[in-house]
């Protein structure tokens, strides 16, 4: 552990752990950036990203005023170019890695190997980090996407335990990005493909989980259900508050139960492990939602630039405090919050 | 074209695994994969349990390829892949990108889950090595065209033709989870399900199957209808994935379609009453996968 600190030092690493933000639109940029983010990601309006919905994302104009925004309170700006293209989509792909790298963006985060190979090749300037969809969990892929296209972080996917964190940071050739708070996605990212299984849709090809396009609520007698493709994701007795039918989130039979088989509707929230993130050596925390509101993303960087003020004055004395862990639990899916892989059952 | 097995991908027993094994060698199968892909704490067979199978397919006359797993996390599965990538005997299956890694400068087949969704990621790969790779399952036909076209030379491409899908992977168990039990006291209940447990929605629709990180579909693809596109798209093998039940006669059907001696619309109603919930073929069609089109 202490090996990696002291590289981290030597090679010029801010010692200080980046807080990245969401920016679905420039209101939700401006947010992140008043608010005490470090960095903020965001995409264009197509299906180039992994949040391909309706309404968000950056036209052109904007995302040049989103850039100079946050460039001009000193802000860094990364572009999520992280879906995979086909071939019938490839110039489409290609065009946007051209225009990411006539931004002024601090890094393009890919997951797509034929994209990182042309960016590579094309604008060997542009700073590339590899995208949680890119599945990376383990030392050898970082060394294959840092030795084939140069990258210089890797955001991992929420599957890896505390240890295993650790253990990946001092063998990374890269700086190690993880997820500290937002959505939990269960499944290793970039290999999950249960929503095209239901919609003809994912985030691999598409940029979006369980599409609103094929979501219905139905009024029935059973109560209120929620679709995703036709297939039921849920049904909701009186008392409960519909959520969005996220396809892993729902409750399904398996034997004689009927329980959240795969994952509770709720939230990644790792506020209380910060100390030991940043003993690991990792180097930046993201925040997940870019579908989520201004007012959402205000909240939740003003908490976490305020965890991780406290945690850099004294890591060793830090603990999250109850207000804010309250406001995040606020707005967590299903109001709950986990410490999802970090967490010992996973385990 | 050839027909391949792909790896087992549930925790047998290990006398029926080799039992399994046994039928494989005498049946019309030319590639056949091996190894764990999906937990590293399925043990019963071990590392050199799986080379001694290999040895032993081999001698049957069987390409034999081992298969690795796909998501890579601990330092002790990294060792066990150094191993099998080590090891020149057989090919490997990489189904990560560390596996690619670690076989650099060797042949290597490049798994479904490495992600090959376009020409730039096949050309990356064929030149460190890939000299076979595996359709993604979620692409169509037409993809599958427009990547066909600009396929480098000396690069198969393999199909995975029949079995319950693979559809995602987690850090944790499902198995488990089902049975209220933390991961690392699993208890190895996946032994129980054959063929991986099935998830219902609330309205008794058969949906998805459970096998430990791994989560399936509950129906089974089958593209034997599509055998004339598929062989006029220069596909180059067929792979069958394994079930618990009758896979001699899945095998067998595959293998009297190709010899051009059973009709492809018998043949594709005889494998409809050997899978454990039913047919699928969505994604070929550019559809949803769960979709039956044919």
């Amino acid at each position: 552990m202490q090996t990696s600190r002291v590289c981290q030092i030597r090679l010029g690493y801010p010692d200080m752990m980046e807080l990245v933000a969401p920016a679905g639109n420039l209101p939700s940029l401006k947010a992140a950036v008043d608010n005490g983010a470090t960095a903020v990601y965001f995409g264009f309006r197509d299906a180039t990203n992994a949040r391909h919905f309706a309404g968000l994302n950056f036209s052109p104009a904007k995302m040049a005023q989103g850039i100079e925004y946050a460039h001009r309170r000193g802000v860094k700006v990364f572009l999520a170019l992280n879906t995979y293209p086909q071939p019938e989509g490839w110039e489409r792909w290609q065009s946007a890695v051209d225009r990411a790298a006539e931004l002024n963006v601090d890094a393009m985060i890919t997951a797509d190997i034929g994209m990182l190979d042309y960016a590579a090749r094309r604008h060997p300037d542009l700073n590339l980090h590899l995208s949680v969809q890119g599945s990376a969990t383990n030392y050898e892929a970082l060394r294959f996407y840092q030795e084939h296209f140069g990258i210089r972080r890797a955001v991992v996917p929420r599957v890896l335990s505390l240890s295993q964190v650790e253990h990946l940071v001092e063998h990374s050739p890269v700086e190690v990005e993880v997820f500290g708070f937002g959505s939990l996605c269960v499944m290793v990212e970039g290999r999950c493909i249960l929503s095209s299984y239901a919609t003809g849709q994912s985030p691999n090809t598409f940029g979006a989980c369980s599409p609103a396009s094929h979501v219905e609520w139905r009024e029935t007698s059973a109560g209120l259900e929620t679709r995703l493709g036709g297939v039921l994701i849920e049904r909701y007795g009186k008392d409960e508050n519909a959520g969005y039918p996220t396809l892993c989130k729902g409750r399904f039979q398996v034997g004689d139960h009927t329980f959240h088989a795969i994952e509770e509707p709720t939230s990644l929230n790792t506020l209380e492990l910060l100390p030991q993130l940043k003993q690991a050596g990792v180097v930046a925390i993201k925040i997940e939602g870019r579908q989520r509101s201004p007012v959402y993303v205000a909240q939740v960087i003003k908490v976490w630039r305020a965890a991780l003020d406290a945690c850099e004055r004294d890591p060793e004395n830090y603990s999250p405090d109850e207000a804010w862990m309250s406001e995040l639990g606020k707005v967590s899916e299903g109001t709950q919050t986990t410490l999802g892989a970090y967490s010992r059952p996973w385990q | 074209m050839k027909l391949s097995v792909g790896p087992v991908l549930y925790y047998w027993p290990k006398d029926r695994l080799l039992e399994f094994y046994d039928v494989l060698m005498d049946s019309p199968v030319d590639i056949v994969y091996i190894g764990e892909t999906i937990c590293s704490k399925r043990t019963l067979m071990r590392t050199e349990d799986w080379l001694e199978l290999g040895e032993r397919l081999t001698a049957a006359g069987k390409e034999v390829v081992m298969s690795t797993l796909v998501l890579l996390e601990a330092e002790s599965e990294m060792k066990r892949l150094r191993r099998l990538c080590a090891d020149e005997r057989f090919l490997v299956e990489a189904n990560d990108l560390g596996a690619v890694q670690l076989l650099k400068g060797r042949p290597f087949v490049a798994g479904h889950s490495v992600n090959i969704y376009n020409s730039g990621t096949l050309r990356v790969l064929s030149e460190q090595g890939m000299k076979r790779w595996v359709f993604p399952l979620e692409l169509s036909s037409q993809t599958l065209e427009d990547m066909q076209r600009t396929r480098p030379d000396g690069v198969e491409t393999e199909l995975f033709v029949y079995g319950r899908m693979p559809l995602a992977y987690s850090a944790r168990c499902f198995t488990a989870r089902a049975h209220n039990l933390p991961k690392d006291d699993c208890q190895y209940r996946c032994i129980d399900y054959p063929d991986g447990l099935t998830l219902s929605t609330q309205d008794d629709n058969r949906f998805l199957a459970i096998n430990g990180i791994q989560t399936q579909s509950a129906r089974t693809i089958n593209l034997l209808g599509e055998l004339d596109r598929i062989q006029a798209l220069g596909v180059d093998i067929l792979r069958i994935s394994p079930q618990s039940n009758r896979m001699d006669q899945v095998i067998g059907v595959f293998n009297r379609c190709l010899e051009g001696s059973l009709d492809l619309e018998e043949g594709s109603g005889r494998l409809a009453s050997l899978m454990p919930v039913g047919p699928c073929d969505g994604y070929w069609h550019g559809s949803a996968g769960m979709d039956y089109v044919a």
